[in-house]
């Protein structure tokens, strides 16, 4: 291998401005979050937070309802992914494991579902919420992200029961346990990491969730943090810090989700690119 | 974000091991209905076609209604016709918001491909320690949730004390100094993509690095016995071997580019002067902004269309292999 110098040099030196590139700007919302005010707005920027401060943290928990919008967020996300797994669960499982009629169909169904432009159709939940009378309410928010988590989770656990082998269905089956008993003790122990995995993306996509909240829950106390955090340079003026305190606060849920099923999740989806 | 874009292929090992899962032992492969496999997926297609198929059709029934504030209070069905679409379809503004959508949808695929495929292969090349570093940082940038990610950018774009123009003012650009990056439309623009390449490239580059990961080491080693070199060994090896995976990858960020709703409205919402609204937003703010809801349905429908004739090319190819592996 005889390579210049310059050969062997690039690749890690642009693998550490690629670093610096990607990791900078979550690096930068904690900084600022913790930084005096007087070194937010330095004339030349404080790369470190020399003088750590609680007093956005303060001011962001301390904001107008936040602990209701906590709340209401964490209740839209947890129940809509919980409901949203159990269903998929139950369809997977027939469009892994059975045959039957209109199965093709369904998994073309979810396959285009999946692919729905949401961030468009929000005209159309208005008015039908709106005629059910039920706008500023937390229900018809979690039933919509049941649904928009649903196909993804439909697809990506039927791959996953799929993989369980049969034969561990069949012996228990032989051993005396029904169809149900077997699914419980047997499949289901073994998709659990499936299930993290899932659950993952569709905590994401629900803690994200932008303009359907906007769209339908105008009233404080309704929403969820998104919207909370997108007024919140309205309210605060340009409080950099108190804002970068309640984007730290809004992103620390989803980056230790991350890093705890990260290594599964991301293994999972991408050994499903590669065979695809 | 990512949500939306890893499903397809994530779905995809299934398949094979699926066409495998037949009917259970002991009971008729074919003929009588069992009613079991019905009952298991009725819950998930009842929901999609209650929440998603008609709210589709009620969107599709909006856009034949005059639907304006008084019609909204007083409860009443006007029916116009088509009067929503050739109104909006003469409206120069609407022919100048899907053109800009268009271009912004292409550049920021481009430029995700290129910095994603690029770093992709950066990835496959480094070494241990470099490669956890690079992946660390990218996994960092994936996590980030959209929202949080778009005030973090506002913030680094910060006329005053935003990094970015104090770091351009250091290397010699005195007059960014100051620079209001919201108060124009390509600038604001600018920032947008930065944002979502900035989103989007770790999805494509970590996936990129795992479908390397998958070459058969024997396909260089024989290329390399017949004397191909470095570039030569790369194009009729590698690139022919994740050529599925550009086309998926593509046609997914083209779908989650052009319905990109939440960092292009979070950004500076639409403005100034409503001149960096793409068709979502442009939805939005005739809908629900202006309160014409008939004709913001009309709009939806025609961004739905006009995202299907775009993907209308991989739809059919993943439909048809999705037929096929059934």
């Amino acid at each position: 291998m005889r390579r210049s110098l310059l050969g062997r040099v690039w690749p890690g030196a642009t693998a550490v401005a690629l670093s610096l590139a990607f990791a900078f700007p979550v690096y930068w919302m904690f900084a600022t979050a913790f930084k005096a005010n007087k070194d937010i707005v330095a004339d030349t920027p404080v790369w470190f937070p020399t003088s750590p401060t609680l007093d956005h943290f303060r001011k962001a928990v301390a904001a107008d309802g936040f602990w209701t919008l906590v709340g209401n967020s964490f209740l839209v996300t947890l129940v809509a992914v919980g409901l949203s797994l159990v269903i998929a669960l139950l369809a997977s499982f027939a469009v892994a494991r059975m045959r039957f009629r209109g199965r093709r169909g369904f998994v073309l169904v979810m396959m285009m579902a999946q692919m729905a432009p949401w961030e468009v159709m929000t005209i159309a939940y208005y008015m039908i919420v709106r005629d059910a009378e039920m706008l500023n309410s937390l229900v018809p928010l979690i039933a919509i992200y049941t649904v928009m988590v649903l196909p993804f989770t439909v697809l990506t656990l039927r791959g996953y029961v799929a993989a369980v082998p049969k034969e561990l269905e069949e012996s228990a089956m032989v051993d005396g346990c029904t169809r149900a008993q077997a699914f419980v003790r047997v499949i289901f122990p073994l998709l659990a990491p499936g299930l993290m995995a899932t659950s993952l993306f569709g905590f994401i996509t629900v803690w994200n969730e932008f303009p359907m909240v906007l769209v339908l829950n105008k009233e404080p106390g309704a929403q969820t943090l998104p919207l909370w955090l997108t007024s919140f340079r309205t309210t605060f003026g340009d409080d950099w810090g108190a804002t970068m305190a309640a984007s730290s606060l809004f992103a620390v849920p989803i980056l230790i989700l991350f890093l705890i099923l990260q290594r599964r999740a991301v293994g999972g989806l991408t050994s499903g690119a590669v065979k695809g | 974000m990512s949500a939306q874009t890893e499903e397809t292929t994530a779905a995809r090992p299934a398949s094979p091991s699926s066409r495998g899962g037949a009917a259970p032992p002991g009971r008729p492969r074919e003929g009588k209905a069992q009613p079991l496999p019905y009952l298991l997926v009725l819950p998930a297609a009842a929901l999609t076609v209650l929440l998603l198929g008609w709210t589709l059709l009620k969107n599709g029934l909006l856009s034949f209604q005059n639907l304006g504030k008084r019609q909204l209070i007083r409860h009443v069905t006007e029916w116009t016709g088509l009067d929503n679409y050739t109104n909006t379809l003469s409206n120069s503004e609407f022919w100048h918001v899907t053109g800009r959508s268009m271009a912004f949808t292409a550049v920021n695929v481009a430029l995700i491909m290129v910095v994603g495929c690029l770093t992709g292969l950066l990835l496959a090349r480094l070494g241990k320690g470099m490669r956890l570093l690079l992946s660390t940082a990218l996994v960092l940038a994936w996590a980030m949730p959209v929202v949080a990610a778009t005030t973090v950018f506002q913030w680094l774009f910060d006329q005053r004390f935003g990094v970015v123009n104090h770091l351009l003012d250091a290397l010699g650009f005195h007059s960014m100094a100051g620079y209001n990056w919201t108060g124009d439309q390509l600038s604001t623009f600018f920032v947008i993509t930065v944002l979502l390449v900035w989103q989007s490239v770790p999805f494509v580059a970590v996936n990129l690095y795992a479908a390397t990961t998958t070459i058969p080491k024997e396909l260089y080693e024989a290329a390399a016995l017949d004397g191909a070199g470095a570039w030569k060994r790369f194009t009729s090896v590698t690139l022919p071997f994740l050529k599925p995976f550009f086309l998926a990858t593509t046609f997914l960020e083209v779908i989650w580019v052009f319905k990109c709703f939440t960092q292009v409205f979070a950004i500076n919402e639409g403005g100034p002067d409503r001149l960096t609204e793409t068709l979502p937003v442009y939805a939005f703010a005739e809908g629900i902004g202006s309160q014409h809801f008939g004709m913001g349905a009309a709009i939806s429908i025609l961004t739905i269309v006009i995202l299907l004739a775009l993907t209308a090319y991989y739809l059919r190819l993943v439909l048809k292999q999705e037929e096929d592996d059934l």
